[in-house]
């Protein structure tokens, strides 16, 4: 690579075309004519489809036309001469257009010289191809209705088609070849009227005469395991034309009657028809010996496992890795966990130079971990590093060789996770070889990935040129990415147990012993230990935490647990929900949801650079996962028992509840129930019950956590907003509510009932999925059968919801990935088309925008926001279970 | 003190001028120019880099929380009818640019002299429904006899400000025939038809006719402004050319969420903003956060051509210069015979085409080109 130009070809364009025959003879290595393709030793026929002019697919056997071997030789083109002309099926409507805008007998387009002269000059003024399309057809559409010749004065009969190629003119079969004798009329320059290329796409091209045989290497034949071939779909239909072919040649040159040669014509009309397309309408589609349709040339091409999607517009690559993922809270947000045995597989090339001749050799000198896979030499031919040419390597290696070193620690890799719905889904870690089967991730970047590790496998990409680490690390490093560019605050953040854990350590009574607060922020990596803060040596958790703060950080806001209320006694708040920072010391308040999702880490962000707020993130996962784990926090059966007291409680709301719907069917039933006014008198009394039944399962799940207390472990999460809510808490231990099917009660099942346990025409709340047990207590068969309807529909309607928002996300990609941010302030698409002119209306970057706004004009302005987020929470709504939780694995 | 903000004038944000004066209100200018200047350094370390691929961060951004989206429909309180889809659903309808809206809304603001009174909205309320004739009147058809009666309800008719005479005349006018007798109420129709058939048609066809009412506005209902100044009407069904003519009206609050409509009738720029109200609508509907950027560049691509296109095959991706990108997207094949026929160039300046040939893409570090002297 050294000393050689740098320079390589680029395509400039792709210009498109129809095959001439000429050019399919002219690129034709052999005239394909025996429809047999081997004889009987396996060796492929001269003249036949499998010619080995037409290229190699069989090892040890070499080219007739270039001499290259399997590996070498790209193959070749042949042709098959077809002994009458076939129309191209793709090009069908071009061809009716033509035959019914040009004279029936001299082949001008049918408009007055005149006319001809002013379109002309038209479309030279034509200012876009948008334009020109138009004028084309413009002049389709009049030059159609034309009865007689304006040049030859000829009469112009109606041309038919007969779908998908056979046309007619006056009940009148035009066979192909009378209509390749009038395309040949046609003039160029009326082509160009048309929006015909005559130069790239003469129309009698689209009538083919001589057919173009791919190479062999694009439809390879298939060795069974019994030795048998199975050849490729294509040669399949090749074959078919080969023998059609030969069979209309016979019966011309025997002098068989018309009506048996224009049968065979039609038929290889059919077979080079599907030969392009098996899915043309009209026509039955060719079928394989077991009745699976034919895959031939446009199949090939088209839908998500066509050539375009599958091959084209996405790659295979090597350097690669997947495996299972799990968590790894020590690791840095930056770290990924590699197993070792992934380490040993992958490789990273480092250019040998005199400089680090003496590291490189290391790795070529050992056969244990971190060592030399391959070498390459400045032939760029690579050599495999094994014990017997060890030595040979080492004394040959110099300066513009390459050594491919197995993955190290601290190594730039790509992680991903699919589906890659957005770019953080893909970010740059550095390595961190460690033993173990799986690769491991700090919890807080799950949420970019939306990995959890319920068997959730991810891929790894080792980039191969210094550019690509270069553009890696500056771009994608996960540290980069923490604040979202979809809404401008972080997106990569500590969750669920790193929540709970901040919140109980910073409690106002939490005390740690000199003893365990050293090995605690020993975990977290501090080590600049603080002077105790509480008598007896002690330190508060607030303490603490603080050290894992900036020092400059000095804030205020509301926390999570804050109970709104009317008037804010701010640092005397008896939640300690106001949170106080001074110098990077917490004075009052927990840390809660607010200070590692929202508030607190934005403001590190943004004051302090990526690097704080990565080691914020990392050093407060670490301190407070270890204390979490001194203290200990789990969920048992247990937390979920309330009292018999409770029980009572919630029974009688229930029960209450029961009553008030049943008054209300009473008065429906007695015909008093007053319409609400647009709806049916049915659905105002399913409006009514609703409210009722809502109602009463908030009230219930109240007097559960009432019973349950602030300390019960479910609770804390809620409270906090590490995990759940208090709805979960309440189906969990007081009452598991209504159930909804379409947005309402359950309805529908047997004539006028759900179940055949119920009466006909009864609507009480039991009668339409109000399930009255909670899920400690148990659900009865009834509740059971409901409850899993409830959750069906929820995994229907997220089944169907996935695969709209994937198609809508795929046409949205595609609209606007041309879009580009140019140097001048612009938004332009690939043809330079202005679409903006200036981005966004002001240009900000929304990754750096504070929420919506390019500039952050009010310090307190966290204060307001969330003042603003509660005013605007709305009307109260029921709230319905939908069981979409996830279910299952992945 | 205002010179200072001159200087910014262009530079900075409207919004952000104007929140700034205010916030320097009494402010001596040497603070109010170190504040501007410290702004304005923000502003300028915030903005968005040349060769970012601005396009894809906005499809994204928006595709992302697609999934979040909800499917439901909602209902707006007290009118059953206005069945309003929501999420996911409304999202693609509108990115799809649905000919009609699966259920076209508008939202009309009356002028001062009216709004305040309620009776006065509820009585132009009912002048806007477009009402069929079987609303108003009992249509009876004798087919031994080949007769039609059509007895007018007179309630009915008053409450929609018509007189029979008129309703007569509306109703010869769409059938295209006089009647055969006009009796008080009652009005007797003998079109003279053989078959049955066309004696059915020629009934439904009256059953249909509308009598009064602004076309395709199947209901109106009054609502209560927001801040209770006044009331408001809500109508199922959209029809803003009309509307906005009418001399009650107060035509610059008038909305509607049929954007082919708005673009047909007050041009591109206000089809493009409603693109991006009625995207962003859908958005907070959800309460998802989306940077309002995104979803504007999503509006401005489907109309800086001068009319609004749908995302799609039929629109932005339907109508790219390039050939390649074209077909890897849907309809390959017919896109590749049409090039072929036309002998279409693709320049491959776009994504899609370069990956395809297995290119640097042009955006972000790909967007630079150098120019390099061969060394000797």
């Amino acid at each position: 690579m050294m000393g050689k130009p740098q320079v390589t070809k680029k395509v400039k364009c792709v210009e498109f075309g129809i095959l001439s025959p000429d050019i399919a003879r002219k690129m034709s290595q052999i005239r394909v004519v025996t429809p047999d393709t081997y004889d009987e030793d396996g060796y492929p026929i001269e003249g036949g489809l499998m010619d080995l002019h037409l290229g190699v697919i069989d090892p040890g056997l070499r080219c007739k036309a270039c001499g290259g071997r399997m590996a070498t030789c790209p193959g070749h083109f042949g042709h098959i001469e077809l002994v009458r002309p076939v129309i191209h099926v793709g090009y069908v409507k071009m061809i009716y257009t033509l035959l019914k805008t040009t004279c029936r007998s001299c082949g001008r387009l049918l408009l007055t010289p005149e006319k001809l002269e002013q379109y002309r000059t038209l479309l030279m003024e034509a200012e876009s191809t948008e334009e020109e399309e138009d004028q084309s057809l413009e002049i389709i559409e009049k030059s159609k209705k034309a009865s007689e010749c304006p040049h030859c004065k000829a009469k112009q009969s109606q041309i038919k088609l007969i779908k998908p190629t056979t046309f007619y003119e006056k009940e009148q079969r035009l066979l192909p070849s009378d209509i390749r004798r009038r395309m040949e009329l046609i003039a160029d320059d009326d082509l160009k009227l048309m929006g015909v290329d005559a130069d790239n796409a003469r129309p009698e091209w689209c009538i083919l005469t001589a057919l173009p045989v791919p190479p062999v290497t694009t439809r390879p034949s298939i060795t069974l395991e019994t030795g048998e071939r199975s050849e490729d779909d294509l040669t399949h239909k090749l074959v078919d034309i080969l023998r059609i072919n030969q069979r209309l040649r016979d019966n011309i040159s025997a002098g068989a009657p018309q009506l048996i040669i224009e049968d065979l014509w039609d038929l290889l009309q059919y077979h080079v028809t599907t030969y392009f397309n098996n899915e043309v309408s009209g026509i039955p589609p060719a079928r394989h010996r077991s009745g699976r349709p034919l895959k031939t040339l446009a199949q090939r091409l088209k839908g998500k496992e066509g050539r375009f999607r599958y091959n084209l517009s996405g790659k295979r690559v090597n350097f690669s890795a997947r495996t299972v993922i799990s968590p790894d809270p020590n690791l840095s947000i930056n770290e990924v966990g590699v197993p070792y045995e992934i380490a040993e597989e992958l490789t990273v090339p480092e250019a040998v130079t005199e400089w680090n001749l003496d590291y490189l050799k290391k790795f070529a000198e050992t056969d244990k971990y971190p060592k030399a896979n391959y070498v390459i030499k400045p032939d760029g031919r690579r050599k495999k590093v094994t014990e017997i040419n060890r030595a040979d390597v080492l004394e040959e290696l110099a300066p513009g060789y390459t050594v491919e070193r197995q993955l190290m620690d601290g190594d730039i890799v790509l992680f991903n996770r699919q589906p890659s719905l957005h770019r953080i889904s893909m970010m740059c870690h550095r390595v961190k070889v460690l033993p173990g089967k799986t690769f491991r991730l700090h919890p807080a970047v799950c949420k970019p990935y939306n990995a959890d590790f319920d068997g959730d496998e991810m891929n790894l990409h080792v980039p191969q040129t210094e550019e690509a680490r270069a553009e890696a690390l500056s771009l994608m490093l996960v540290q980069d990415q923490v604040i979202s560019p979809r809404f401008g605050a972080p997106i990569i953040k500590g969750d669920e147990d790193i929540i709970t854990g901040g919140y109980l350590m910073t409690q106002r009574n939490v005390k740690f012993s000199k003893n365990d607060a050293e090995r605690i922020l020993m975990k977290a990596g501090i080590t600049d230990i603080p002077e105790p803060d509480l008598p007896d040596n002690q330190y508060s958790g607030k303490l603490l935490f603080s050290q894992c703060l900036p020092k400059r950080l000095s804030i205020e806001y509301k926390a999570e647990v804050c109970r709104k209320c009317p008037e804010c006694k701010k640092e005397k708040c008896e939640y300690d929900a106001y949170v106080k920072i001074k110098s990077g010391r917490i004075i009052t308040g927990v840390m809660d949801k607010v200070g590692f999702q929202g508030t607190l880490l934005n403001d590190i962000t943004r004051k302090f650079g990526t690097d704080e707020s990565r080691r914020f993130i990392d050093q407060s996962t670490a301190l407070v996962l270890a204390a979490l784990m001194d203290r200990g926090f789990t969920v048992s059966l247990a937390d979920m028992e309330i009292p018999k007291d409770a029980q009572t409680e919630i029974a009688a709301v229930l029960k209450d509840a029961k009553e008030q719907t049943n008054a209300f069917i009473r008065k429906y039933h007695a015909g008093e129930l007053k319409r609400i006014p647009g709806k049916t008198l049915e659905g105002t009394l399913e409006d009514n019950i609703m409210a009722i039944l809502g109602k009463a399962r908030y009230n219930a799940g109240n007097i559960a956590a009432k019973y349950l207390g602030i300390d019960n472990s479910s609770m804390i999460m809620s409270r906090v907003g590490a995990r759940g809510s208090l709805l979960n808490v309440t189906q969990m231990s007081a009452v598991v509510g209504q159930q909804a099917v379409r947005g309402g009660r359950i309805l529908r099942g047997y004539k006028s009932k759900t179940l055949p346990h119920f009466k006909e025409g009864e609507i009480g709340m039991e009668a339409r999925g109000f399930v009255n047990s909670s899920f400690y207590d148990g659900l009865t068969p009834i509740e059971y059968f409901f409850h899993a309807m409830g959750g069906r529909e929820g995994l229907v309607d997220k089944g169907i919801r996935t695969a709209k928002s994937g198609y809508m996300q795929r046409k949205l990609i595609n609209a606007l990935q041309d879009l580009v941010l140019r140097s001048d302030g612009t938004v332009r698409d690939a043809s330079d088309t202005v679409v903006q002119f200036t981005y966004g209306e002001d240009g900000a970057d929304p990754m750096k925008c504070h929420g919506d706004d390019s500039v952050k004009l009010r310090e307190e302005s966290y204060i307001e926001e969330r003042r603003e987020e509660e005013g605007s929470e709305g009307e109260e709504e029921v709230e319905y279970e939908t069981g979409e939780e996830d279910m299952g694995f992945d | 003190m205002s010179d200072l903000f001159e200087k910014y004038e262009g530079k900075l944000p409207k919004k952000v001028l104007v929140e700034l004066k205010e916030a320097t209100k009494g402010l001596k200018s040497p603070e109010v120019k170190k504040t501007l200047e410290r702004v304005y350094g923000e502003f300028v370390a915030n903005k968005a880099v040349p060769g970012e691929a601005v396009g894809i961060i906005a499809a994204q951004s928006i595709g992302e929380p697609g999934t979040q989206m909800t499917m439901r429909t909602f209902h707006y309180a007290g009118v059953a009818e206005l069945a309003v889809p929501q999420g996911l659903p409304r999202f693609i309808e509108i990115v799809d640019l649905r000919k009609e809206p699966s259920m076209p809304v508008m939202e009309i603001y009356l002028t001062d002299s009216i709004r305040k009174d309620e009776e006065k909205v509820i009585a132009f309320a009912e002048r806007l429904e477009n009402v069929p004739l079987s609303d108003i009147a009992t249509v009876e058809e004798d087919f031994a006899k080949k007769r039609i009666t059509i007895t007018f309800n007179e309630m009915r008719l008053n409450e929609h400000g018509l007189t029979v005479e008129d309703a007569i005349k509306k109703i010869e006018k769409a059938v295209r025939r006089k009647a055969k007798e006009k009796k008080d109420n009652n009005l007797v129709f003998e079109p003279g038809f053989n078959t049955l058939r066309s004696l059915r048609k020629f009934v439904d066809r009256i059953h249909e006719t509308k009598l009064c009412g602004v076309k395709g506005i199947r209901k109106a209902v009054v609502l209560q402004e927001h801040d209770g100044s006044g009331w408001y009407i809500k109508t199922d069904g959209s029809n803003l050319a009309a509307v906005l003519k009418m001399a009650e009206v107060e035509p610059s609050r008038v909305y509607t969420n049929h954007i082919r409509e708005i673009e047909d009738v007050l041009g591109i720029e206000a089809a493009r903003n409603a693109v991006l109200i009625e995207a962003k609508a859908v958005l907070d509907g959800q309460g998802l956060k989306v940077n309002p950027r995104h979803v504007m560049l999503v509006a401005d691509v489907m109309c800086y051509d001068g009319q609004v296109r749908p995302i799609g095959r039929q629109g932005v991706s339907g109508s790219k210069s390039s050939v390649f990108a074209r077909a890897a997207f849907e309809e390959t094949v017919k896109h590749l015979h049409a090039a072929s026929i036309k002998g279409q160039k693709d320049m491959l300046t776009g994504i899609t085409e370069n990956i395809i040939i297995g290119q640097t893409i042009p955006v972000g570090t790909g967007l630079v080109k150098l120019g390099m002297k061969q060394g000797k």
